[in-house]
């Protein structure tokens, strides 16, 4: 990565309220142009709440936040961003290709006069990226959920954005889609040089792609390599609580003693 | 139509030039086509956005709460579409303010249409012998409007499509994107209060055509018609508005000939239209689920 590129996010003592009850504080990090960063935490912790900082969406309690050099703001065309997977109506009489459309010109009053080849061609060519062509064309509701977190990553590449934040776009996914799509977007943000927050459960299918995780977690934020960050002593001063991190010969790391701490944050 | 009004019996045939001019022979039948095309086509285009936000219930609570300002305006001395105006455009603003919590309210939303119904019906009785007023007002009166309620209704009319041509992508957004679409920037919120608010002139519209009761026949058949039949939301809109204007055609021409009441026809063209059309989808469909193999067994699962 050249040091002439600017980061892409730059937090300072950053914290995050909801009405007046502080959610995480001290965020000190930044993330550079084109990096990949899985963010972890329990539930609850306040990770939904860090994109919403970013996209604009509400502001920060405290300290200050740059998103590609400016402050967040609302309907920024550079930043992409699929929200937690909704559950979307089986009946829903909508195919996939028009929901990709919206993340072109959605924002945009009135109506399209005629059929802009233009768009037509970023749509069908956002379907492609995705690998989605063979069922663009049906009722996006009736389609399993791999297939529509396809469409929904699309409908925000169509916007072509300089950054993607996806709010746990493997949940809900079986173990081989999880892998599949996590891959995707990692080819994907290799290919636009897109920097991704991506927020996650398991870091598991990830590790071959990520180049940090930012952990939120007991009101802090902390960031770093996979391999520093996900350590016993790390995460336990972060739970400030033991927990312990296990090693399983492929690789895969798994955190546990965290059970009581997720059951206190769900509740 | 009783047959002393008529010098001859309405002519019908193959003719159809003969059967235009017979049909648009008296005055009342042409406020009746003029003002029922313009409802129809704002109620289609309106009528497609009601369905896809799940908002079927409210639009019809919506010309409820209009029937308690109708009534309420008579007595006052006004006409009743200013009282329904006023009722429904209130009520519309709050709900689109509520926005998605609206989802789920049912029975929220269906008590004040009870007691809007009721405090009509007080102010029915307040404003002595005048039955027929409700009566019109609940079902509707095509064929007794004036040249001037015509020119009003087609004002109302275009401006309710106009409006929903200015707020049509982002509108579409919001209501199947609704994070995406607030993230990119779209006034959610007050979209939703403004959809409201459109449709509450929609609404007041089209209560005098087939009324308070039935206004389901023409917001709500032609546009779930129409999502069985295209998932491309711009076709989807324009299939709806040409059904809602091709059920107030036939409803009217055909209560032209029949002594029966028209919104008895244009809600009987319309129900029956809608079972049609949901045979004809899942013939469509399974023919599909047929061609596209692994689509199938979950077809075939889920139909009902």
């Amino acid at each position: 990565m050249a040091r002439s590129i600017p980061p892409a996010i730059v937090a300072d003592s950053l914290a995050a309220a909801y009405r007046d009850k502080l959610i995480w504080r001290n965020g000190t990090f930044t993330v550079n142009t084109g990096e990949f960063v899985a963010v972890l935490g329990p539930n609850g912790s306040g990770k939904s709440t860090l994109l919403r900082l970013l996209l604009g969406l509400m502001p920060p309690a405290a300290g200050s936040l740059q998103v590609l050099g400016k402050r967040p703001h609302r309907g920024n065309p550079e930043v992409g961003y699929v929200p937690q997977r909704r559950n979307i109506d089986r009946d829903l009489p909508i195919r996939g290709w028009d929901f990709v459309h919206l993340g072109i010109d959605g924002d945009r009053w009135g109506v399209e006069l005629g059929n802009n080849p233009n768009y037509h061609e970023r749509v069908d060519q956002a379907i492609k990226s995705v690998d989605a062509q063979a069922y663009a064309d049906r009722p996006i509701g009736r389609l399993s959920g791999g297939e529509q977190q396809r469409l929904l990553l699309a409908q925000a590449l169509a916007g072509r954005p300089r950054m993607l934040l996806l709010d746990e776009p493997l949940a809900s996914l079986d173990l081989r889609n999880q892998i599949v799509i996590a891959e995707l977007v990692g080819d994907l943000a290799r290919a636009n040089g897109l920097t991704v927050l991506l927020i996650a459960h398991d870091i598991n299918p990830l590790l071959p792609i990520v180049d940090r995780v930012l952990y939120v977690a007991h009101g802090g934020v902390a960031i770093g390599k996979p391999a520093e960050v996900i350590t016993t002593e790390q995460l336990s001063r972060l739970y400030d609580a033991p927990v312990e991190v296990l090693h399983d010969s492929h690789g895969h790391m798994f955190v546990v003693g965290l059970e009581a701490e997720s059951a206190h944050h769900d509740a | 139509m009783p047959e002393h009004y008529l010098a001859a019996a309405p002519y019908f045939g193959w003719d159809l030039v003969r059967d235009v001019q017979e049909l648009l022979r008296y005055a009342f039948m042409q406020h009746a086509y003029e003002a029922g095309t313009i409802v129809a086509l704002s109620a289609g285009v309106i009528g497609y956005f009601v369905v896809l936000r799940g908002l079927s219930f409210a639009a019809h609570a919506l010309s409820h709460i209009g029937f308690a300002g109708a009534t309420g305006a008579v007595l006052l001395g006004a006409a009743p579409i200013v009282g329904l105006l006023a009722f429904t455009m209130s009520a519309g603003g709050v709900m689109g303010a509520l926005g998605q919590r609206l989802r789920g309210r049912d029975v929220t939303i269906g008590l004040v249409m009870a007691w809007s119904l009721g405090l009509g019906l007080l102010f029915t009785a307040l404003y002595k012998g005048s039955a027929g007023l409700a009566i019109g007002i609940l079902f509707g009166q095509i064929f007794g409007i004036t040249s001037d309620e015509v020119a009003v209704t087609f004002v109302a009319g275009s401006l309710t499509v106009l409006a929903l041509v200015v707020v049509y992508r982002p509108l579409l957004f919001a209501t199947l994107d609704e994070e995406v679409a607030e993230a990119k920037g779209v006034p959610v919120r007050g979209l939703s209060i403004a959809f409201m608010v459109i449709l509450a002139i929609a609404v007041s519209e089209a209560v005098q055509v087939v009324g308070v009761l039935l206004i389901f026949a023409l917001i709500v058949a032609p546009a779930a018609i129409a999502e069985r039949f295209t998932t491309r939301p711009s076709r989807g809109v324009l299939l709806s508005a040409a059904l809602a204007v091709l059920f107030t055609w036939s409803g009217l021409t055909v209560a032209y000939y029949f002594p029966y009441p028209v919104g008895f026809f244009i809600t009987t063209i319309a129900f029956w239209s809608y079972i049609l059309a949901r045979v004809l989808s899942d013939v469509i469909a399974r023919r599909a689920a047929g061609r596209l193999r692994p689509w199938r067994e979950e077809q075939v699962r889920h139909s009902p």
